[in-house]
């Protein structure tokens, strides 16, 4: 095991010559100069903007749209609704981080017979100016009847509670169906041991329920679709998005186009975290340039992202869970209800299956349910459902700790899944890091150190997440030079072009700047999945490796053609020295890489490696958070005065960048942690539809966070890279309620813990 | 409904600029829209997230909140301004070796104001940068390294 702290500049491994050192980013110089191209900022010649009508109901059933009065408004192009788009089937397709009903897809992109939450599109106009647009849509005339609306999870799991789909039957693991309509999509169960035994073994069984809010991934940079669809029956996307080819994919069939009539060039993306997989704007924008042959851009405003895209779900839990006097845990029953949102798919798969991934607990039941209520079709949010799950096991976990008088860090270690354990949905570990993580935190100056002074309380907690690799491409030429064009599909978010053409570079031997990555089109790469389930880096990495041995065997055989040998004479040093046989005179022969890239037009032209992986293999990634707080008991707010991350990377190839995915998941651990939620009416108005209201964290609101990179390799990866991007958002809510009630001595079931819900449960008495 | 459209003549990043405003667009409408300078970013229209940032007569302003027709006569510097020719300024270099952007959708507001932070406060302590630098959202890097870009600007060490 290597721990690092941060080192800006240095080198932190031996074992490579690329890997491990923070070499500028090859996007950098754009985005600090304003030259970068986002989804909004493209402009084409004739290019028409368009506008989105939205419900301003949570549930009702459309009555009509009359859309002439905005037809006439001059500078009006068209004017589309559902009705406008062809008859969507019920067949399921690829989105990315899952699946989904077509006809569910083009619903929740524009309303059919009914709105199902506040912010549903209703319809769309493309106008020649933006402000005409704005006009244009406030023209429409629609009338609604108005149902009664279903906005918290337990409600409408009841039986005779509104239903939103009177189609949807709740589906169990076991493929049968319900017999009733419901609003619980789908029931699932883990098991593992025997619960009831392991329950009569413990001495101490604490049982807790908690809820949690909906949070917003809040990405900075809000949705935006720009659309052309040409003469000839093709059309063209360009979008932030993180999986170009989903919206290829997604777009194709809504409009009854073939994908190869689909081009989508994937811009510079504003932030994602999951959020923008699923299409919105895009189907809308993809019609409207049909309907009036121009190019039409869809943007939305901070009110609509709110309103109408994302969230995480919003949750009701219960965790039972029991231990032996020394530590051991014997057995835990959890039971978790996340809200979809208006159409099937929460994340409550994957939520159960994390909840008690970290921990080697012999006797183990796990019950999720997907229920869908009238708000936003939740959408991925970095490891979706685990930081909802973990926060109440975890929890749980720290009470118990606290009962039986133990160090909550030891507890972890004494029930901490090594190589070999089994968790309850049936996967066995491989090698990994989750003890390593404890013993680095607990080895930590924050950990060794003291805290002092009133209303001041330190919190643990550990994460797990799986991480994911599939499909990835790449290509790379050698030019002349002996620098090298590296063609990618994948969104580039957070430094993925320089995490992928380091590892092309140390594979070939070359520098990090000797590569120059270039993220392109749909058609101008293979398939690529989503930027998403920390598979980047991973998957992105493997085929860069595996592009660059295809590079490395066909510079051996141009060499042995030079020198007029056999090919397996020939070897391509890691030094990135191609050296072959004596020649005629007894001299060895060798070619620098550049030596040999300046002879190959001259020897039979360039040369082209190609790489297409679809890993299904992956690196689950483990973290432990360290976080020390101060409680205002006047006003209920929290202050982070100290957090410390640790987190096993497997090998972290741009270290810098690894601690910034480390940083940037405690931020939003926080935020959700303390502040983020949403607010809505019991009509089912989001109260706080804005970023003053939607607080999430500021440069004021957060000390330095210390990161500790681990890194014990994982084996199924050329360079052992497992995925850092998504568990880092998982332990800072547990780890910061722990820290609230080793402060203040309460125990807060709730997410976010805001001063309001920490002034209900002390000086107001509590529930 | 007609609208009105305004002749603005005001300095954009050191030239002297003619454009015709709608009257109902704001500078950053009139900066994207109008004149084509994309850097200054819209994350919330309403003077929340920071990412429209621009310097404008010396002060900075979200340009969500301000409408072009104001600009008559003003000096305004964008994120397009910060580098001469070809040469990045220290803030900005700061920021690509600190690793301070990840999306780099909120980096040019940042910049802007955290260059206006270094001409009033040469030597900020990191409280002082934070409070600053309040006004502008990150949502991807947890704003630790986005502080060291700033440090490192102002010739602090960064540990």
């Amino acid at each position: 095991m290597v721990t690092a702290q941060s080192q800006p500049q240095s080198k932190e491994t031996e074992q490579y010559n690329v890997i491990g050192t923070r070499p500028i980013r090859h996007d950098g110089v754009d985005k600090v100069t304003g030259a970068a191209q986002y989804g909004a900022d493209i402009s084409l010649p004739g290019m028409l903007a368009g506008r989105v009508l939205r419900s301003p109901h949570a549930h009702a059933r459309i009555v009509s749209i009359d859309t002439s009065k905005a037809e006439a408004l001059e500078g009006v192009l068209a004017v589309i609704t559902n009705a406008d788009f062809p008859r969507a089937s019920d067949e399921v397709i690829d989105t990315g981080e899952g699946t989904a009903q077509l006809n569910w897809v083009l619903d929740n992109v524009i309303a059919s017979d009914k709105v199902l939450y506040k912010g549903h599109a209703v319809a769309a106009v493309a106008a020649t100016d933006h402000h005409i647009a704005e006009d244009a849509v406030e023209l429409i005339e629609v009338e609604y009847d108005v149902l009664t609306p279903v906005l918290d999870v337990r409600d409408a799991m009841v039986d005779g509670s509104p239903l939103l789909h009177d189609s949807l039957h709740t589906g169990e693991m076991d493929g049968s169906k319900s017999d009733n309509p419901s609003n619980t999509a789908s029931h699932l169960q883990f098991t593992k041991g025997d619960l009831d035994a392991g329950f009569a073994d413990a001495d101490v069984v604490i049982e807790r329920e908690f809820e949690t809010s909906m949070a917003h991934q809040g990405y900075i940079e809000p949705h935006n679709g720009t659309a052309y669809y040409r003469a000839d029956g093709t059309l063209d996307i360009y979008t932030s998005t993180q999986g170009a080819f989903v919206v290829r994919d997604s777009v194709a069939p809504l409009l009854q186009l073939s994908p190869s009539q689909v081009k989508v060039t994937p811009m510079e993306i504003g932030g994602g975290f999951g959020g923008k997989i699923p299409v919105y704007l895009e189907p809308l924008a993809a019609l409207l340039s049909q309907r009036t042959g121009r190019p039409v851009k869809l943007t939305m405003n901070r009110e609509e992202v709110l309103l109408a895209t994302g969230p995480t779900s919003g949750t009701y839990m219960r965790v039972r869970m029991g231990a032996k006097r020394d530590g051991t845990i014997t057995a835990a029953d959890v039971h978790l209800a996340f809200e979809a949102g208006a159409y099937p798919g929460s994340p409550v798969g994957a939520g159960a299956m994390c909840a008690l991934a970290p921990y080697d607990i012999p006797n183990q039941r796990i019950d999720g349910y997907d229920v869908v209520v009238n708000k936003p079709k939740t959408a991925a949010y970095r490891a979706p459902g685990a930081p909802q799950s973990e926060f109440a096991t975890e929890s749980v976990l720290n009470e118990l700790a606290e009962e039986l008088g133990l160090d909550p860090l030891e507890m972890r270690l004494q029930n901490a899944c090594e190589e070999g354990a089994q968790r309850a949905d049936g996967f066995t570990y491989g090698i990994i890091g989750n003890v390593d993580c404890l013993q680095a935190a607990k080895e930590s100056p924050h950990w060794q150190s003291e805290l002092e002074g009133p209303n001041r309380g330190r919190g643990i907690a550990q994460g797990f997440w799986f991480n994911i690799g599939f499909e990835s491409s790449a290509y790379a030429q050698v030019n002349g030079d002996g620098s090298v064009p590296l063609v990618l599909g994948s969104t580039d978010i957070g430094g993925t072009r320089a995490s992928i053409a380091m590892q092309l570079a140390e594979t070939l031997g070359i520098s990090a700047e000797d590569v120059h990555p270039h993220v392109v089109d749909t058609n101008s790469v293979g398939y690529t999945q989503v930027t998403g389930g920390s598979r980047t880096t991973f998957a992105g990495g493997w085929a860069a490796y595996e592009c660059a041995m295809d590079i490395r065997r066909q510079m051996e055989e141009r060499a042995a053609q030079i020198w007029e040998c056999d090919a397996s004479d020939v070897s391509y040093g890691d030094d990135a020295i191609i050296r072959g046989p004596a020649n005629e005179d007894g001299n060895d022969q060798q070619f620098t890489f550049k030596e040999l890239a300046a002879q190959l037009v001259t020897s039979g032209g360039h040369i082209v490696g190609r790489a297409d992986v679809n890993k299904t293999s992956s690196g689950p990634a483990f973290a432990t958070h360290i976080v020390d707080v101060e409680v205002d008991p006047d006003t209920g707010k929290v202050d982070v005065l100290r957090y410390t991350a640790v987190q096993d990377a497997g090998t972290a190839i741009h270290p810098a960048y690894v601690e910034g995915q480390m940083q940037g998941g405690v931020a939003q651990g926080v935020g959700m942690a303390l502040n983020e939620e949403y607010y809505y009416d019991d009509s089912g108005d989001l109260k706080n539809a804005s970023l003053l209201d939607y607080r999430m964290p500021t440069a004021l609101d957060l000390p330095m966070i210390d990161s500790i990179i681990v890194e014990v390799p994982n084996p199924g990866h050329p360079y052992g890279v497992r995925g850092v991007g998504e568990v880092p958002i998982i332990p800072p809510a547990p780890a910061v309620r722990a820290a609230i009630a080793n402060a203040i001595g309460v125990h807060m079931n709730e997410l976010p813990m805001s001063p309001r819900a920490i002034l209900d449960a002390t000086v107001l008495g509590g529930d | 409904m007609a609208t009105e459209h305004i002749v603005v003549n005001c300095t954009i990043n050191g030239e002297q600029t003619t454009f015709l405003a709608n009257e109902r667009d704001s500078l950053l409408e009139a900066l994207r829209d109008r004149i084509g300078l994309t850097g200054a970013k819209e994350g919330c229209n309403n003077g929340n997230c920071g990412a429209c940032c621009v310097n404008m007569d010396g002060r900075i302003v979200n340009s969500c909140l301000v409408m072009a027709a104001e600009c008559e006569g003003a000096e305004v510097r964008t994120v397009e301004g910060l580098a001469s020719g070809d040469q990045l300024s220290p803030l900005q270099n700061a920021f690509l070796e600190q690793a301070a952007l990840q999306c780099g959708i909120c980096t040019p507001g940042f910049l802007v104001a955290a260059e206006a932070l270094l001409e009033q406060n040469p030597d900020p302590s990191e409280h002082e940068i934070r409070y600053w630098l309040a006004g502008n959202l990150c949502r991807c890097t947890g704003y630790d390294k986005i502080i060291k870009a700033v440090q490192q600007a102002a010739g602090q060490s960064v540990v």
